[in-house]
């Protein structure tokens, strides 16, 4: 049986993106060898590490445990759609003025699946953040400071906010003509 | 690991997928959120042709409140399940349940609908399915039908779903307003699949005695069940401790317990009483 390749079509970290792909490719493996985004990373293969984990629609997701062809619409973030070198996201100066990672493998699989948690649950408990680590593991860390370092990330993305919501309603304000 | 090649096609709506499950001719396989099947294709232990995407038929993914059963659609991912305001409003225990599912990311992929199509006999929902007795709609061939949980999962990963239907839903009863229910868990530390889960809704009326439970029990078996000597010994009893000692000590008489290297049928026995016991205390006493 000749089997045809499938046209998919993803916004991956902003930018869309096209290809022609074997139904049986996983995701992890589009991002990593026909995208070049090595950041997410393969650690069991066997969906049980994280170490892959992306946002597909802004939800946590194991991209070794999806085909490719599932994300056609999706839009996709992976770590190197957190920030910049200069510009580095909460989530990752956190975990390095926490020392949030050793060998760094496990890293970018962590930070995606926290920024999934923090989505749910923006201010989570100690606990929680243990609990929403269920689906990573890190063989390094102990995890103690990965969790201080999600406690600051989840802080400093709450003040954030924050400032932007006073900004927005400030600007609703100039808007209605009241400042 | 890859899977070996397959063809890859998606419906829209229920009709479109029984169509292409037809077309198939025995080679296609639902998949929604994949989490059960992709596993088990990486590892070549199943090689179907045809991969039929169901996840985008959006009215797969509805809940609704018929009388006193909810009607939870097949694509309903566990996370949402779990958040769904009118599943924690009425049947605390399907989200308390699918909240203890995997991890966060498999359950922004896993569907309640895969969850019972899959019947794996270590998967958590069939507790609260027997529980809550719940009836899998069927959408086949010859029109809807509706199978009792008892009657579609008769065996490990063996269900008696029609060639060329799809689960659409799963209508699970809401248990009377003055009931606690709880789900308690002890998973495998690796895999994250009960060992044992206990689900159990229990009610205690005006005069203090027990007037509704239902136990179920899931992991230690080829299947999940209902503990009816449990539920019988406290029916119409006053909630004790010492009652329901005697009670969880009947907690594996009607399942079968395994023996595997996870764990000796008489420790999936023990285990039975013990979180029997747990589960109960914790909404009774
Ligand atoms: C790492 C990991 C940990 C997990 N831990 C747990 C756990 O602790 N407890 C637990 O209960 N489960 C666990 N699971 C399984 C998870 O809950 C699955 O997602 C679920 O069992 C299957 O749902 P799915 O949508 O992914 O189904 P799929 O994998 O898409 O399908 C599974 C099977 O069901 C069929 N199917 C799917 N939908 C339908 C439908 N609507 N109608 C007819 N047939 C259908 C498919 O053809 C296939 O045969 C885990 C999975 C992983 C990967
Ligand atoms: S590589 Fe995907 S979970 Fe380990
Ligand atoms: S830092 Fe090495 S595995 Fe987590």
């Amino acid at each position: 049986m000749a089997i045809e390749n499938r046209k998919v079509t993803v916004t991956v970290n902003g930018q869309e993106r096209s290809a022609e792909v074997e139904p049986r490719k996983l995701l992890v493996h589009y991002l990593r060898d026909d995208l070049g985004l090595t950041g997410t990373h393969i650690g069991c293969d066997t969906s049980q590490c994280g170490a892959c984990t992306i946002t597909v629609n802004g939800d946590a997701v194991k991209s070794c445990t999806m085909l490719a062809v599932q994300a056609d619409g999706a839009e996709i973030m992976t770590v190197e759609g957190l920030g910049t070198r200069n510009e580095l996201h909460p989530m990752q100066q956190s975990f390095w003025e926490e020392h949030g990672l050793q060998c760094g493998y496990c890293t970018p699989g962590v930070m995606m699946a926290m920024i999934g948690l923090l989505k749910e649950n923006p201010n989570p408990s100690e606990e929680e953040i243990r609990e929403g680590m269920e689906g990573v593991i890190c063989r390094c860390t102990g995890y103690q400071f990965i969790v201080s370092a999600v406690q600051k990330a989840a802080k400093i993305m709450a003040e954030a906010n924050e400032k932007n919501d006073q900004k927005v309603a400030a600007s609703q304000l100039v808007g209605e003509g009241n400042l | 690991m890859i899977p070996v090649k397959f063809d890859y096609t998606h419906a829209e709506t229920v009709d479109e997928a029984i169509k292409l499950l037809q077309e198939s001719g025995g080679e296609g396989k639902l998949i929604a959120g994949g989490h059960s099947l992709l596993p088990l294709m990486k590892f070549r232990l199943t090689e179907p042709g045809v991969l039929i995407d169901i996840s985008r038929i959006d009215q797969l993914k509805e809940v609704k409140k018929e009388g006193d059963r909810m009607i939870v659609g097949a694509l309903m991912t566990h996370n949402e399940a779990s958040k769904h305001p009118l599943i924690k409003e009425h049947v605390p225990l399907l989200a308390d349940t699918v909240r203890q599912i995997g991890d966060l990311q498999v359950r922004n992929r896993g569907t309640i609908g895969g969850n019972i199509a899959h019947a794996d006999p270590a998967a958590d929902l069939p507790a609260a399915a027997v529980v809550l007795e719940a009836e899998v709609i069927v959408q086949g061939e010859d029109g809807e039908e509706t199978m009792g949980i008892d009657s579609f999962i008769i065996g490990p990963l063996i269900t008696m779903l029609p060639e060329n239907s799809i689960v659409t839903g799963i209508s699970f009863a809401i248990p009377p307003a003055h009931t606690k229910s709880v789900y308690l868990k002890y998973f495998h530390p690796a895999s994250g699949y009960p060992v044992i889960g206990v689900a159990a809704v229990a009610g205690v009326g005006a005069d203090g005695n027990i007037d509704y439970i239902r136990v179920g029990i899931t992991g230690v078996g080829d299947i999940a069940f209902r503990a009816e000597s449990v539920e019988q010994t406290l029916l119409g009893q006053k909630p004790s401790k010492a009652l329901i000692q005697q009670a969880a000590k009947l907690a594996a008489e009607e399942g079968e317990m395994g023996s595997d290297l996870f764990a000796s049928a008489e420790y999936r026995e023990n285990l039975c009483r013990v979180y029997t016991e747990r589960a109960l205390s914790s909404i009774l006493l």
